[in-house]
């Protein structure tokens, strides 16, 4: 494209923004208490029409520059095989060398310096979110399935734990192991129905199942309180020694144990560790499981249904399998969030909460285990070290999204790690008939 | 009776409604087989941007119920289409040779980018209309209940059903319905021939986003009131509507339209108002596990 | 002929229709352990669709096939399709190819052995665990797979992503993952398609070598003319959905029918015969 084409396009789209712009940008509706009121804020309009230009510009001189350097003239849309990027590079060495880095960076964090409350409580935020990521991948990433309602198996568990320490006084420890089998039980209850739609079907079922939920949840008030939540939810104690400055008489607080004043942030790092510990737990049964038959099995299935089904698979109870060990993930999660709010209420369990959790699989990369961390770190954190930008958080994420998908849609750090290798196989037999 | 008799009414306006809307997901759906995830948040533009014109036409002095509903009309679809054809251009065409759940996972972004564009431009809070079209017709007089029909009810479904005509005819009968049947049967095949099949797509979003610009507007004037978050609950609604009907089938978007608004109308006053969209989502579950195609769609024959 | 009396798998009055289509009309042959049976006829004759019917695609308007595995018998048209594979033991491949292409070429024998290795991992709980029975039986699948590479020399890019090898390679490789099922019918659509002479008489030694050593017959749909006729131990041959020759190579050679069917009826010409 010469200058001149360049700037007509950027012209173009600096208009269509104008026009966009106008009506919603352009004037700003005020609460008045009565009928709407209505101002013009154009300068708006123009800030909107300037930066679409300059941007169109510099995207379209880097298209033609990126070109040049390509030595490819200008294409066709077209479809590039995947060559070994070095996007793909950096994934595999993220994954190789960041991530035991990383591990090690987070179990000796509450013990830095910087470490502080607020500190550790943000690092178990991004856990949480490293969790429920690592779980998604399993049913998206490895499986292949668009699961868009994630955030029903997050709410089970939570309502579980919940509903069992209100109820019948179960402490956190023995009601993880249920919070998990009840998410399972209700990923394959819902995924048998559903798992032999089409993808985009799929999704738009899971969606719908996460909405009958919430829905659910908000409304069967008698068993789950509604939107007021159920408050007062057991906190978690350090295997029977309970954190509080003052225990009852005959037991012994956990500072009491190992001869420590008492502080408010001793619980604080315990869920963090918990958190830790269970993420780990998630990542490395997600790497051991690929090597086993059922997660290839998971991986042809996304790769050709048809071919899977003609060597024996079925696809129907592999498909259920990684759905429910996905939601399994999910329930642990979701009981975990519970402990360590003391609250829940269906709020916290809505469609964005799924979508959230989808975007750091999807911006991550999937199969990247790193990226995933990455990625939840990055939509975690940044809305709280810089206030300004929370509210703009949604809208980058959207952005980001779409983004990902026209640039490089399996995910900015995804990569595919072999399961093994002829190369480094022992032989068993003599290499005969076998 | 009486009851029933204004449900059925309230239905079959509500129907109406999320006919024009499921209008457009059947036929992005028909012609490039992707679901249009935002295209329910193009639905809340099309509402806002009536909202925002009928209060600049009021502090222009512009008051006079028919001019202001019409200037709303025109001004709205015009720029609500330009909406959809641009969310088409940004988001969907660059991904046309991508895999499949690609243009879903960016459209579920775009959706995410509306909803807190226009939350961001005109806040959280839910924006009040006054109520234009007053009054209507006594239908029945009961004991306890009177059945009325709205002006704005009569409104609603007279150019619902315009339009729904005039898209049909559109679709059967004009050079552009043609390019757009053409296309949906077979893209490659139609852009051989001749069909620039890059406007056609462009043109199917543009008019749904179109329609989905009326249902807003009469959405804003039924009810009174918009916010940045009814593009999500419709939008699952209509698109509920379109694959009851059979995804990709005209008739069966507006069969399924009225559809779901009658039984979100009756359930919601015979059952119980708060499950009302469990009632919409349930269906949509029922609808793909057991019948895929829809009532009127109809069945695909996977080629090995 | 071959001497076995019960034939490998048996087609009886397959019909399949597509709505108001006839796609295969009353079709009823046998096909042999120890054979390679082929199905010839010209485009549109409906032979990938009683290949489909066969192989589990399609359920049959009308039919029965039955395939004969030693002691045990299975009807293939009340089977779903991943049974045919695993329980009866049919295994097939793709006209377009259908591998996987982001997992290496070792993966994808792997894959073909998932059932057996999902008993041996104890449906993967006990592989969870590193259990040593699962170790074992993974090696061996390793082994045959090893087995199969080097049969279709693809031992070298064992460990390259399917999807980045040549044609022909691909081909090759579908072949080698569908005998890791250790399957007893291998049915391949159109395996000649797309190779060239030197590929081809490679193919056909595979072919000779999978019938002979390997307790397997061979069900195949070609266009190749000389695969067919070089390799073939019976030739079926369909036109319109119809059978109409059935019999060794020789037979099938001369049948008017099918020279009929694929040459269509000589001109009557006044300069004389042709």
């Amino acid at each position: 494209m010469t200058f001149a084409q360049r700037l007509r396009d950027a012209g173009l789209a600096a208009l269509v923004a104008a026009v966009l712009a106008l009506p919603l940008l352009g004037f700003e509706t005020i609460d008045t208490g009565g009928p709407l009121g209505i101002r013009a804020r154009f300068h708006w309009i123009a800030y909107a029409a300037v930066s679409v230009f300059i941007g169109r510009l510099a995207l379209l001189a880097f298209f033609d520059w990126w070109r040049l350097r390509q030595g490819r003239p200008e294409p066709l849309q077209s479809n590039a095989p995947a060559r070994k990027d070095i996007l793909t590079r950096i994934g595999s060495q993220a994954d190789k060398y960041l991530m035991p880095a990383l591990i090690a960076f987070a179990i000796a964090l509450p013990m830095m310096p910087f470490a502080d409350r607020t500190v550790v409580d943000l690092a178990t935020v991004v856990l949480i979110y490293v969790m429920l990521g690592w779980g998604l991948n399993i049913v998206v990433g490895l499986a292949g399935l668009l699961d868009l309602g994630y955030v029903a198996f997050y709410a089970v568990g939570a309502y579980t734990y919940a509903l069992l320490s209100l109820n019948f006084g179960f402490g956190f420890w023995e009601a993880l192991p249920l919070a998990g089998l009840f998410a399972a039980t209700f990923g394959i209850i819902l995924g048998f129905p559903v798992l032999r739609l089409r993808g985009d079907y799929l999704a738009i079922v899971t969606l719908g199942f996460g909405e009958i939920i919430r829905v659910v949840l908000l409304n069967w008030t008698d068993v789950t309180r509604g939107s007021n939540g159920i408050t007062g939810i057991q906190r978690p104690s350090f295997f029977g020694f309970p954190f509080t400055s003052s225990p009852e008489d005959g037991q012994t607080a956990f500072h009491e144990l190992f001869g420590l004043e008492y502080s408010s942030i001793h619980r604080i790092i315990f869920l963090y560790y918990v958190i830790l510990v269970l993420a780990l737990i998630t990542n490395l049964f997600t790497m051991r499981i690929r090597k086993l038959p059922i997660g290839r099995a998971w991986e042809a299935l996304r790769e050709d249904e048809i071919a899977c089904k003609a060597l024996g698979i079925n696809p129907t109870n592999t498909k259920l399998t990684a759905f429910a060990i996905g939601a399994m993930f999910g329930g642990f999660a979701g009981s975990f969030f519970a402990t360590r709010q003391g609250f829940i209420s269906p709020e916290s369990f809505s469609f964005i909460e799924s979508a959230v959790i989808l975007a750091i699989v999807v911006l991550g990369g999937m199969g990247s285990q790193a990226g995933i961390v990455l990625a939840a770190a990055f939509l975690t954190l940044l809305p709280e070290l810089a206030r300004e930008f929370s509210l703009f958080r949604m809208l980058a994420f959207g952005a980001a999204m779409v983004l990902i998908m026209i640039w490089r849609p399996q995910g900015l750090l995804a990569h595919r790690e072999p399961t093994l290798r002829l190369s480094t196989q022992p032989s068993s037999s003599g290499g005969g008939k076998p | 009776m009486e009851y029933f008799l204004q449900q059925l009414i309230n239905g079959v306006t509500l129907g109406a409604v999320y006919a024009l809307i499921a209008i457009g997901y059947t036929m992005v759906y028909g012609i490039i087989g992707m679901i249009n995830f935002a295209h329910g948040e193009i639905y809340m533009i099309g509402a806002f941007i009536a909202v925002i014109s009928f209060a600049v036409l009021g502090v222009v002095g512009i008051t006079w119920v028919p001019l202001a509903l019409l200037i709303v009309l025109i001004v709205s679809m015009l720029l609500t289409g330009l909406y959809g054809w641009t969310v088409e251009r940004i988001a969907y065409r660059p991904l046309r040779g991508s895999f499949r759940l690609a243009p879903l996972i960016s459209a579920i972004g775009m959706s995410i980018f509306l909803q807190n564009y226009v939350q961001i431009a005109q806040g959280a809070r839910i924006k009040p209309l006054q109520p234009m079209v007053r009054g209507g017709i006594e239908l029945m007089k009961g004991e306890t209940f009177t059945v009325t029909l709205s002006y704005l009810q009569i409104i609603i479904i007279v150019v619902t059903v315009l339009l729904m005509a005039g898209f049909s005819w559109l679709i059967a009968a004009t050079p552009l319905g043609r390019a757009q049947r053409a296309c949906e049967q077979d893209r490659i095949m139609a852009a051989l021939l001749g069909v620039n099949t890059d406007r056609t797509i462009s043109l199917t979003f543009v008019l749904g986003a179109m329609l989905a610009a009326v249902a807003g507007l009469m959405t804003t004037l039924y009810y009174g009131v918009v916010d940045f978050y009814i593009g999500f609950l419709a939008g699952l609604k209509a698109f509920t509507a379109a694959v009851l009907g059979g995804i990709g089938s005209l008739p069966g978007a507006m069969l399924g339209g009225m559809l779901i608004g009658l039984i979100e109308a009756f359930w919601a006053a015979y059952f119980s108002s708060e499950y009302k969209d469990v009632a919409a989502f349930s269906i949509l579950v029922i609808v793909l596990i057991f019948r895929p195609t829809g009532l009127l769609g109809r069945p695909e024959v996977e080629k090995v | 002929m071959s001497a076995a009396k019960i034939p490998l798998l048996r087609v009886e009055h397959l019909t399949m229709r597509f709505g108001g289509l006839v796609a295969v009309n009353d079709v009823s042959f046998d096909a042999w352990p120890g054979e390679i049976t082929a199905i010839i006829g010209p485009n549109g004759a409906g032979k990938t669709t009683v290949f489909n019917c066969i192989a589990g695609f399609y359920r049959p308007s009308v039919g029965r096939l039955t395939l004969t595995n030693g002691e045990q018998q299975f009807l293939l048209e009340r089977m779903y399709g991943n049974d045919i594979a695993g329980k009866a033991r049919v295994a097939r491949t793709f006209q377009n190819i259908r591998l996987f292409p982001k997992m290496t070429v070792l993966e994808n024998l792997i894959v073909a052995q998932h059932n057996k290795l999902m008993r041996a991992s104890g449906y993967t709980l006990l592989g969870l665990f590193g259990w040593k029975g699962y170790r074992k039986a993974e090696a061996e699948a390793v082994d045959r797979a090893r087995y199969w590479l080097d049969r279709t020399n693809l031992l070298s890019v064992a460990d390259e992503q399917a999807g980045s090898l040549p044609y022909g390679g691909q081909r090759r490789l579908e072949i080698a993952r569908a005998m890791c099922t250790e399957p007893v019918l291998l049915c391949l659509d159109e395996p000649a398609a797309g190779l060239n002479p030197r590929e081809s008489a490679e193919l056909n030694g595979l072919l000779r070598f999978i019938r002979d050593h390997h307790n397997c017959g061979v069900l195949l749909i070609e266009h190749d003319m000389s695969v067919v006729m070089q390799i073939s131990d019976h030739i079926i041959v369909l036109d319109y959905g119809k059978k109409i020759a059935d019999g060794s190579p020789e037979e099938i050679r001369n049948d008017p029918a099918v020279i009929r069917a694929y040459l269509g009826e000589p001109e009557t010409s006044e300069a004389g015969a042709a």
